[in-house]
């Protein structure tokens, strides 16, 4: 039995090699490597160029986020709760708060679940737009980072205004929102939005109609819907493989519901690296309507509170419940028990990229290792969701 | 590898100054460099300050923002394409390092060539921040490689990144590099700020042994 064993990054030398028979060259991929999200481990078994197995490692970012919120009062876990996921803090703040109300049978002001929706759509584009940048990055072209960095500031701008976070927010309340908005802020809102709109067509003819671009993403990477189903991949990961699921049509939470009109659930069927590239492209076009739509409905809306008074100790009553919201990257659900403490006796996170990740057993082996990082970057994942 | 099996049988010693009694390099020869001579040593230094990035979590997002059009690090000097921390002068770590990283973070950092630098950038790096009582954070990066500027903030914003540069250029400009390694300790495992990577990598609890992992882990 012999076999090489090759390392690149931090752990390079500290891991193990398999028991692989014949000359399976190993290659260890991270945990440190030069993608820009993040600190993921692949273990290769490569046979020539080809890659034989692929086993993502995960774990290097593990905070224990799960055993923390036991140790965190209601308003304190939201604090923990938008930072596993860093790029979409404020949808995952809206898990806990909307198990946290369903628990307390509590009511939202009307003001507030569409100033919600709006701010979810908001950070749904500014999610997106990382990843619109940084995947053609990590293939090699480096404008568009910049064009989607310009916009991303813009949109940091407005949520800055209203929530004083770049991107941990910490808007939502148990109840509602932290805070009115700022005068003026729904027209400024309004113009970012406006802007950042004229502006995606960049983006588009940039990165689509770049034959190169094309050529390294089409048709690689195939991930076929019985696998999504399989891994329980979501999002728009499992979207651009045919599976029409998403849970702002198909389970209405927030104003969702009465926006049925202007959401559209874009998919497509290639499940290729590129055909997730459009669908979160697709889906940054959808979010802006959304989010006009949802500033038209707040301008019809009278003036009222956008928050309750809360009891100065929260105290969530016996049982459990299980609040699961469309994260920008899929499906993030709450599991949360209480036995009527302050804190939550139990508060399971199911997180999106975790189960998206562990999809690429299935999609790496028999691709090229050139193309490892079209296929790695194209399931646009975060690594502390991932860990949690 | 080679570093594989050198692991198994012996700790891993990278050639880093402060070994020995002297550092090898720089001691003495820095010393007696006269003065003129360390003013145009450190403005090209502090001016010239390849980054690696060590991004871990939330702030290596708010650590990109800072190297994009608007806030733009390059224009300080900083030059954010070093292909590795080999080529590297500043290691900019920016994240919660946990206890499963650690030894990365320390193997890199024993990678970079001297004179470095280490920016820890948001407060998981500098103490362990929101996750200060986590079972798996390591409370501060501080514990595994020297540090020469914290930047505090929940993510900082790109501008306290821009100030944390200027700071360590501000001691790049009056520093030398015969005291800077004068006062390190001659042991790397002596300190706990100089634990060695294969130090780091000992658990306390070690799992079952599995057929596909080795017990060196």
């Amino acid at each position: 039995m012999t076999e090489t064993t090759v390392g690149i990054g931090g752990a390079a030398g500290s891991f193990g090699a398999g028991t692989g028979q014949g000359t399976d060259m190993v290659l260890n991929i991270g945990p440190q490597h030069p993608s820009t999200h993040g600190v993921l481990r692949l273990r290769l078994v490569l046979d020539g160029e080809r890659i034989a197995a692929a086993e993502p490692i995960v774990g290097y970012m593990h905070r224990g986020a799960e055993k923390l919120f036991e140790a965190r009062d209601y308003r304190q876990i939201i604090m923990l709760a938008n930072r596993h996921d860093w790029l979409s803090a404020f949808s995952n703040e809206l898990g806990v708060v909307l198990a946290v109300e369903r628990m307390l049978g509590m009511e939202v002001p009307a003001r507030a679940v569409w100033l919600r929706t709006l701010l979810a759509e908001l950070n749904r584009v500014l999610n997106h737009l990382m990843f619109l940048g940084s995947y053609p990055l990590e293939l090699g072209g480096i404008t568009p980072i910049f064009y989607a960095f310009t916009e991303r500031e813009e949109l940091q701008r407005v949520m800055e205004e209203v929530s004083g976070g770049r991107m941990h927010y910490m808007f939502n309340r148990v109840g509602g929102l932290k805070d009115e908005l700022p005068a003026g802020w729904t027209g400024r809102a309004r113009t970012t939005v406006a802007r950042v709109r004229s502006q995606m067509g960049r983006l588009d003819d940039l990165v689509l109609g770049n034959e190169i671009f094309r050529g390294r993403t089409r048709g690689v990477g195939r991930l076929d819907a019985g696998t999504v189903h399989a891994y329980g991949v979501s999002g728009p990961v499992a979207r651009a493989s045919g599976v029409d699921f998403d849970l702002r049509r198909d389970e209405p939470y927030l104003a969702y519901g009465e926006l049925a009109d202007v959401l559209r659930v874009v998919t497509r069927t290639e499940g290729d690296c590129l055909a997730r590239f459009e669908c979160l492209l697709d889906q940054v076009h959808n979010s802006l309507d959304l989010a006009d739509a949802c500033l038209e409905r707040l301008a019809e809306l009278p003036p009222g509170p956008v928050n309750q008074r809360l009891p100065k100790v929260l105290k969530a009553p016996e049982g459990h419940t299980y609040a699961w919201t469309e994260n920008p990257l899929g499906l993030n659900g709450y599991y949360l028990v209480s036995r009527g403490e302050k804190t939550p006796w139990r508060l399971k996170l199911r997180s999106a990229s975790y189960n998206n990740v562990q999809a690429l057993v299935e999609l790496l082996p028999g691709t090229l290792v050139s193309d490892m990082v079209a296929i790695l970057g194209s399931l646009f994942f975060v690594v502390g969701d991932v860990d949690k | 590898m080679n570093a594989r099996s050198r692991n198994e049988t012996a700790p891993v010693h990278l050639g880093m100054p402060g070994h020995g009694p002297e550092a090898p390099r720089l001691g003495p020869l820095a010393r007696l460099a006269p003065e003129p001579l360390k003013v145009v040593l450190n403005w090209g230094r502090r001016y010239s300050l390849w980054v690696f990035n060590f991004g871990l979590a939330c702030c290596a997002i708010e650590f990109i923002a800072a190297s994009m059009a608007r806030h733009d690090f390059i224009r300080l000097g900083v030059i954010p394409f070093a292909p590795g921390p080999r080529q590297a002068d500043l290691m900019v770590v920016s994240g919660t390092v946990t206890d499963k990283m650690a030894p990365a973070v320390r193997r890199l950092y024993e990678q970079m060539p001297d004179p470095k630098y280490v920016i820890s950038f948001g407060a998981c790096s500098n103490c362990g921040g929101p996750y200060w009582d986590s079972y798996s954070v390591t409370k501060g990066v501080d514990q595994i490689v020297p540090v020469d500027v914290y930047v505090p903030g929940c993510p900082p914003r790109p501008e306290a990144l821009l100030q944390g540069i200027l700071k360590l250029q501000e001691k790049i400009a009056r520093e030398s590099l015969g005291e800077r390694y004068a006062g390190r300790p001659a042991s790397p495992a002596g300190a706990p700020g100089a634990a060695s990577a294969s130090a780091l990598t000992s658990g306390l609890v070690r799992g079952p042994a599995t057929p596909g992992e080795e017990a060196g882990r």
